[in-house]
């Protein structure tokens, strides 16, 4: 599982296995983005692109959480509900008057600090991570509630600059800070994956836990550490969505979980763990809002069918890895 | 101790009690909780409630627990049951007379049809194609609800069918006939799983289905079997939720019901990792939640916030069912050395579900 290529020979002309399902993503991204500018004049504006980034800023940061659990063995059903809690949190306590910055601080926290008591549950209970992380997706749920029925409006003024604020170039194109955070997490994520020893881990661990641990690699600390980031990424994730909504509604982000999955499996990353890449999850989410932004521009297609062009693309992707033969339990 | 030990050891007494403490605290908070009435010739009260409503997640935690079983997990049901009621109602709606009952049969028929196809491309996608359980039965979770809403046309079908709404609200020896459909229903896996070889081989393919299929049983088509059943179950399950209210709306109709069945399963006893089920601790665990369910409505606690409720006791009987959990208890407790943690199934249940 080394990114390392084992092949020898020309290295363009062969394609290490493990490449191919995050090259057939891209394929699709392209092909996908083709059909939009050849049937929409309106699709080759740059700022179709970059409003898929500003929709989908959020749901990218997620992701590469989830990507890392995912490269575990484990998932993540949490999620959903985290970024909801973390969005209705800052929500509650900027009504509330707290500075913004310390509100920050404390939604930033209330993730990561779930997930490490979720991978605690995992690693020394042993209970299966759907269970726990699911019963972690309920608290999270019921904490929302908990706070209030209805949707909390937020007007701090840090909150409504950086949802406001547009970073873009003398045309008119821009993109809001969400994309550049949601830029640098993923750019972070792709270093610790591949350059660092916890990363390494990661992989280890999820090709195959027992060998990882005979070979003195701490398992336990890794796996709590996966389900913490993952916690961190929903909480920066929701931070993102309350700049995007700039609201905390109890019932924001229900099901995300597998808009989430989907786009780490279409991005290649292979749910029994071990194989995958961050770059392959963010193709995709590019390419679950590609599907959004087709299906908008269309106009006579229904909302459902996002769903079940999602749930064709899983199929596909599936298969896929499923011919070139990367390892299924 | 040594008469109450065996009893502790039970792999029914922790639901059985955890249901007994929620009974117990509801007729404190609300004495008037177990009271049952004669209404016109019907039995009314929350007891019979709890029953009724929790016929559906009966229905679907069966076939659940059979997939289970076999070391897989079928997230599809709730989109399942959206599908078959939706059908269902589809074609009652357009029919001329909707209180004839052969016209309902016709519907019932062709929902289950359809639902029975989805079972075996679930069926098919794990057993034939190889494909993990929980991303193979996902791809239909995801798309089924869209499908649902390409049936109803993203509109709630309403339709105003006597006989169709017998089967979530009518009434059949003072009692529901929801209860007696899953009373049914269990019986019948009962009796095919536990009277048969059927349910020895099941728990077998799920504890290693090479070596089963190496043995003589032929693992793929058991493993194909229990999806299909899965899907059945999860079909009748929305004929219910949707003559419940006499609409089908393909967006609500059995949402998070898996997760709800999963649950229940996992509470009954029966192991994520496969090779063993018990049929009686899923119908056991089904009653826990929906009982929760009830008490949270009935103390006034918005649904939403129930969940937290849901929460604490799925960590709850999680952790008490839980080997390691209990090795460390008993080991503070008694100040003895653990006994020794179940090493083989160790490794199956790192796999994810």
């Amino acid at each position: 599982m080394s990114t390392t290529s084992l092949t020898t020979g020309p290295s363009w002309a062969k394609v290490p296995r493990r490449h191919v399902p995050v090259l057939a993503t891209l394929a699709l991204l392209l092909v996908m983005y083709g059909i939009g500018v050849s049937q929409y004049r309106a699709f080759s504006n740059v700022q179709v692109v970059f409003n898929v980034f500003i929709d989908n800023g959020f749901l990218l940061v997620v992701a590469v959480g989830m990507t890392f659990v995912i490269l575990t063995g484990g998932i993540d059903l949490s999620v959903g509900s985290v970024v909801a809690m973390t969005a209705m949190v800052s929500a509650w306590l900027l009504q509330s008057g707290l500075p913004a910055l310390l509100v920050l601080v404390v939604a930033l926290l209330i993730g990561p600090t779930l997930g490490f008591l979720m991978g605690c549950a995992i690693h020394f209970f042993d209970i299966q991570p759907f269970i726990v992380t699911l019963a972690g997706m309920f608290f999270a749920r019921g904490m929302c509630t908990f706070i209030s029925n209805a949707s909390i409006p937020i007007t701090d003024g840090f909150w409504t600059t950086m949802s406001q604020y547009r970073i873009g170039d003398p045309r008119g194109n821009f993109v809001s800070v969400s994309v550049l955070v949601a830029f640098a997490v993923v750019l972070v994520a792709a270093y610790v994956l591949a350059y660092t020893r916890l990363g390494r881990n990661v992989y280890a661990i999820g090709g195959n836990p027992q060998s990882a641990l005979l070979m003195g690699l701490p398992v336990g600390r890794t796996r709590i550490a996966v389900y913490t980031i993952s916690g961190l990424c929903s909480a920066i994730g929701g931070i993102l969505l309350s700049f995007y909504t700039l609201s905390g509604a109890p019932l924001i982000g229900v099901g995300m979980e597998l808009d989430v999955i989907a786009a780490v499996v279409i991005g290649g990353t292979v749910l029994t763990g071990g194989s995958g890449y961050v770059f392959g999850t963010v193709l995709g989410v590019l390419v679950l809002g590609v599907i959004q932004t087709l299906i908008t521009f269309d106009g006579s297609l229904n909302s459902w069918w996002t769903k079940i062009v999602i749930g064709g693309l899983l199929f596909a992707f599936i298969l896929l890895q499923r011919l070139i033969g990367i390892r299924y339990k | 101790m040594n008469r109450i030990k065996p009893l502790l050891g039970h792999r029914l007494f922790w639901p059985v009690a955890v249901l007994a403490v929620m009974l117990v605290a509801n007729t404190i908070y609300r004495p008037g909780f177990l009271s049952i009435e004669v209404n016109n010739g019907h039995l009314y009260g929350t007891p019979i409630d709890i029953l009724r409503l929790s016929a559906p997640l009966i229905l679907v935690a069966l076939g659940m627990t059979l997939v289970i079983s076999t070391g897989g997990i079928d997230l599809s049901v709730g989109s399942i049951c959206a599908i078959s009621g939706a059908v269902a109602c589809l074609y009652i709606s357009k029919a001329p007379d909707q209180n004839s009952f052969g016209m309902v049969l016709t519907a019932l028929a062709m929902a289950l049809g359809v639902a029975l196809v989805l079972g075996a491309w679930n069926g098919v996608l794990v057993s034939v194609i190889g494909i993990q359980p929980i991303i193979a039965t996902l791809i239909l979770m995801v798309a089924g609800r869209g499908l649902a809403q390409l049936i109803t046309e993203g509109q709630i079908i309403t339709i105003n069918s006597g006989p169709y709404r017998a089967i979530g609200l009518g009434h059949f020896l003072t009692l529901p006939l929801a209860i007696f459909i899953a009373l049914g229903a269990a019986l019948l896996v009962a009796a095919f799983t536990r009277r048969t070889a059927l349910g020895m081989i099941i728990e077998s393919v799920g504890g290693n289905r090479e070596a089963s299929r190496l043995a003589g049983i032929r693992s793929g088509r058991v493993v194909f079997l229990v999806y299909v059943v899965s899907a059945a179950c999860a079909a009748i399950a929305g004929f219910m939720m949707t003559a419940n209210v006499s609409s089908a709306d393909g967006n609500a109709a059995g949402l998070w019901v898996e997760l709800d069945a999963i649950l229940a399963v996992v509470i009954g006893g029966t192991s994520l990792a496969g090779g063993r089920f018990y049929l009686s601790g899923t119908i056991l665990g089904a009653l826990i939640i929906q009982t929760l369910t009830t008490t949270v409505y009935a103390m006034n606690i918005s649904p939403q916030t129930a969940l937290l409720f849901k929460a604490v006791v799925v960590i709850a009987v999680c952790l008490v069912q839980a080997p390691a959990f209990r090795a460390r208890f008993s080991r503070r407790r008694r100040g003895t050395p653990p006994p020794p943690a179940p090493s083989p199934q160790r490794q199956k249940e790192e796999v994810p579900a």
